[in-house]
Formats: structure tokens, C-alpha cells, sequence
């Protein structure tokens, strides 16, 4: 009878957690914003250093006169209910009016679960070290100035630029 | 649920570390949770303390926002006491539950 001899293996399981997040918010809905906005503040909340970057119509979130009047598209969005839960027919999504009701609905709606208006939200995500950018060519397109931007907005700067910010291994960007 | 010698007493604990009874909770204790994660404790840091302790006697919950308004500290002030974890860390300090909420 033959010993053999059996290797065993131990594997070792070692924790990464991440260290950076990147978000990218590139849509104004009110849903697009907060999405970015509560997985920043998370994110900060949790010690991982954070970069928002907000482009295109994302930019409705950090643009003072918008950013605490965001709207939720009451047509062409089939998860929309009434209260009880009935479909929200989009023929009545588009009349006029509607859309300002809903939304401001949903903002009451936020706010009852302790979510705050979009400037008290880039407040609390700068207040935790977290950082806010604007892109440089959605800012040009929108004929927008530094002082149209939310105080938090600490630099208004290039895609290039951008990803120079989320170098590392242990980096994740993520597009909302 | 496993138990754990903290500053001389024995507390229930939960696998991260939360204290699962809050009556376990002694001052000494809080020190001791807070070398751990390398905190030094002020009275400041206390005034946070119980505040959360308060409002999770109250059954309220809790978030980084209610606790910059509760005219203690502001958001920064928390994160400077605990930093890399206002919530968690200030939860686990004060020998309440690991916080639920997202905000």
C-alpha cells in the first residue's frame, strides 16, 4: 500500500474594502439626483473617499435656481402608481400641472423619511470630506457660470480630469 | 450573538462588535470601544453619546442629519468627533444597535 501525501490547501480570504467611489450623475430627474446623492453620502458615511461628477441634465442637481425644484417624469414612467397603488395613466401625467404635483408630493414624501432637499444633501456630503465637480463641456452647452452652481460645486473640470481623480485599485465609478 | 469582556464586563455582542443590550453600556465601556477604533473620548464626544442613546431609548431613528440639528454638533463637528463613521462608529460607541438607516 502506497502514502500519498495530500497538499492541503488553505485559502486565505482577505477583506478589500473600497477605498474610492466615483459617481457620475448625468440625468435631472429627481430620482436620478438623489440616486447619486444618497450612494455619495453613503459612501462618505462609510469612510470611502467620494467624487460626484454631474454632467448633462445631471446638472439640473447642482444648479442653484433647480436644484430643490427637481422633478419625477409623470409620463413614459411605467413604475408611476397613484396613492393605493393604481397605474398612473399617462394620458393625466401630461396634463398640465401634474408633473409639479408629483414631484413636489414625492419631495414631501422624501422628506418625511429624513431625506433632505438636494442643497442640504451636497452640504452634508462636502461636510464629510466628500467632493463635488461639474463637467466642463455640459457646463459650456448649458451656457452655465461657476455662480450658477451650488457653493459645494468645488471645481467645474474635464472628463480627462475626472478620471485622473479615481486612480487606484480599490476605485469604483459608477454611473447613475 | 457572541459575549464579550468589555473593561471588565461582560456584554452580549453582535458578530461587528454592537453592543445588543444598550443596559450593558457603562462609560467605561465606550472608552473601551473607542481605543479600539482609536477614538479619545471628550465630553463633546459624550453630549453625542447620549443624545443617540436617548433617541434610540425613544425608539427614533436615527440619521447623520437629525443629529446635526440636534443643535449639538453640525455634520462636520460629527465627523471631525468620528471620523470615517459618524454613525457607525458614534452607534457602536454608545453601546446601541449598528444604525439602519441610509442618510
Amino acid at each position: 500500500m502506497e502514502t500519498k501525501e495530500i497538499e492541503t490547501k488553505t485559502v486565505k480570504k482577505e477583506k478589500k474594502p473600497l477605498e474610492k467611489v466615483c459617481l457620475i450623475c448625468a440625468k435631472g430627474s429627481l430620482e436620478d439626483v438623489y440616486a447619486s446623492l444618497v450612494m455619495a453620502n453613503g459612501a462618505v458615511m462609510e469612510g470611502i473617499e467620494t467624487n460626484v461628477f454631474f454632467t448633462f441634465f445631471g446638472l439640473e442637481g447642482i444648479t442653484k435656481k433647480s436644484m430643490n425644484h427637481l422633478h419625477t417624469a409623470t409620463t413614459g414612467n411605467p413604475a408611476m402608481k397613484m396613492p393605493g397603488g393604481i397605474p398612473f395613466p399617462t394620458m393625466l401625467g401630461g396634463l398640465p400641472g401634474v408633473e409639479t404635483a408629483v414631484s413636489s408630493m414625492m419631495r414631501k414624501q422624501m422628506e418625511a423619511l429624513d431625506m433632505p432637499p438636494v442643497d442640504e444633501f451636497l452640504e452634508m456630503i462636502t461636510a464629510g470630506g466628500g467632493t463635488i465637480y461639474a463637467c466642463k463641456l455640459a457646463v459650456d452647452m448649458f451656457k452655465l457660470k461657476k455662480e450658477d452652481l451650488s457653493d459645494e460645486v468645488k471645481d467645474i473640470i474635464t472628463i480627462g480630469e475626472f478620471y485622473e481623480l479615481c486612480d487606484g485599485d480599490r476605485t469604483q465609478i459608477i454611473f447613475t | 450573538m457572541s459575549v464579550k469582556t468589555i473593561a471588565g464586563k461582560e456584554v452580549n455582542v453582535s458578530e461587528e462588535g454592537y453592543l445588543e443590550d444598550m443596559s450593558q453600556w457603562n462609560e467605561e465601556i465606550a472608552n473601551e470601544i473607542a481605543t479600539e477604533i482609536g477614538i479619545e473620548l471628550t465630553d463633546k464626544h459624550f453630549e453625542v453619546i447620549n443624545y443617540l442613546r436617548e433617541k434610540t431609548a425613544a425608539k427614533e431613528a436615527l440619521t447623520i442629519r437629525k443629529v446635526g440639528k440636534s443643535g449639538i454638533v453640525d455634520i462636520k463637528g460629527l465627523y471631525k468627533l468620528f471620523p470615517k463613521g459618524p454613525l457607525k462608529f458614534s452607534s457602536k460607541i454608545a453601546g446601541i444597535p449598528k444604525p439602519t438607516s441610509c442618510i
